[in-house]
Formats: C-alpha cells, sequence, structure tokens
C-alpha cells in the first residue's frame, strides 16, 4: 500500500488549504495509508478551544479526533514548530507526536508522496 | 493618529514586524484574522512595544481557540469596537 504523508503547513480559518487538506486525508485513507504531519503554522490546526460560532465558518478542527476511524492513527508535529508558538502537546485537540528535525527528515524519506496544504 | 490593521502570521510574514517598525507612539494596531496569533502569550512578537495600543477582534480570536491563550495586555474588541476605532484615527493603515 502507498504511503502519503498529508502536510499541514497553515493556520485554519484564515484561509481554505487547511480544510482541504484534511478532506484529502479523509479521502486518501480509503486506498492508502496515511499519516499526517503538523509544520508551522499548520499546528494551529488541532489548537483546543476553537470556536468558529461567530464567524459563521464551519468548526472542523473536530474532524481530526475522528481520524482514527478512518485508521489514521499516527498525527507528528515538528516539536521545534510547536514551541516556537509557545505551546505544548496538552493544548492540542487530539494526541500529536512530537519530533525532533532529524525525526521529521525520516519521516518525510519514509513516505511516497508528501502532500503539502 | 494612524490605526495599523495586522491580519497575517507572524510567523509566516513580515508584516507584523514592519508595522512595529513603523508605527507612532499615538498609533494603535488591529490585530485580526490570522493576526491574532501575534497576541498568543508565552512568545514574543515585539508587541511588548506597543503595549496598551495593540486591540484584537474577538471572533477571530475565538475562532482560533485563543480566548484563553492571549497576553494580558491584549484589549479584546468587538466588530462595532473597530468601527468605532476607524472613526477615531484620522487613517488606516492596513498592512495586508
Amino acid at each position: 500500500m502507498k504511503r502519503i504523508l498529508f502536510v499541514q503547513s497553515k493556520a485554519p480559518h484564515g484561509g481554505l488549504q487547511g480544510q482541504e487538506g484534511l478532506d484529502a486525508v479523509l479521502m486518501g485513507s480509503a486506498f492508502a495509508e496515511c499519516t499526517v504531519l503538523l509544520l508551522d503554522d499548520g499546528i494551529f490546526q488541532v489548537l483546543s478551544g476553537q470556536d468558529t460560532g461567530a464567524l459563521g465558518t464551519k468548526d472542523y478542527a473536530v474532524t481530526y479526533r475522528a481520524l482514527s476511524d478512518y485508521g489514521v492513527d499516527r498525527i507528528y508535529c515538528s516539536r521545534d514548530h510547536l514551541e516556537a508558538r509557545g505551546l505544548s502537546t496538552g493544548d492540542l485537540l487530539v494526541k500529536v507526536d512530537p519530533l525532533s528535525d532529524d525525526e521529521v527528515k525520516a519521516l518525510m524519506a519514509h513516505h511516497d508522496v508528501i502532500l503539502n496544504f | 493618529m494612524i490605526l495599523h490593521t495586522v491580519n497575517k502570521s507572524p510567523l509566516r510574514e513580515s508584516s507584523l514586524g514592519s508595522c512595529l517598525q513603523f508605527m507612532a507612539q499615538a498609533d494603535a494596531i488591529v490585530l485580526l484574522e490570522d493576526g491574532v496569533y501575534a497576541a498568543i502569550k508565552n512568545v514574543d512578537f515585539g508587541l511588548g512595544a506597543a503595549s496598551g495600543r495593540v486591540y484584537a477582534l474577538e471572533s477571530d480570536i475565538k475562532a482560533r481557540g485563543l480566548d484563553a491563550r492571549l497576553r494580558d495586555d491584549i484589549k479584546v474588541i468587538g466588530y462595532e469596537d473597530f468601527v468605532t476605532l476607524c472613526t477615531e484615527y484620522d487613517v488606516v493603515k492596513s498592512w495586508s
């Protein structure tokens, strides 16, 4: 089975890439082994406590909680990028494993396809 | 007196840095959209230099899960407050 790495690199709500990336993960999970990597402002995609009621947009972050039902069990982030935002894994709404720079390099090398959102 | 608006994440764009570089003592900043990430506590994006003159839009803060994670010196405002601020300053400069 192909291994696809979905990289989320943008913050949510300021653009559509985050939601599109998450939709792509759900679709990809039907035929490939999918992993999610959060880099740069993509880490904000899974920050807990998001409430889009006043914006009138979809609060799609909760969908991350359903990823394990689609066989997507591994969500990683860059530890460096997490700490640069003053955050820890306790601030995130799903279990995310922080990786060192070398581990991020190895993760990317381990996949057949890398899709960036 | 200028009201500066910043709508880009400080970690992706240099717009907040340029705004802080060129704003005067009488000026103020409104953070909106992804600009509100600059108001996150525990990280220094240089907003201390404009302390007391930094506003941030509540709806954008809540959408991004930041309402319990804000610096103490940020003034949280709604859309109506934003409109009022726009009328109180001579010019609005958008750093988009």
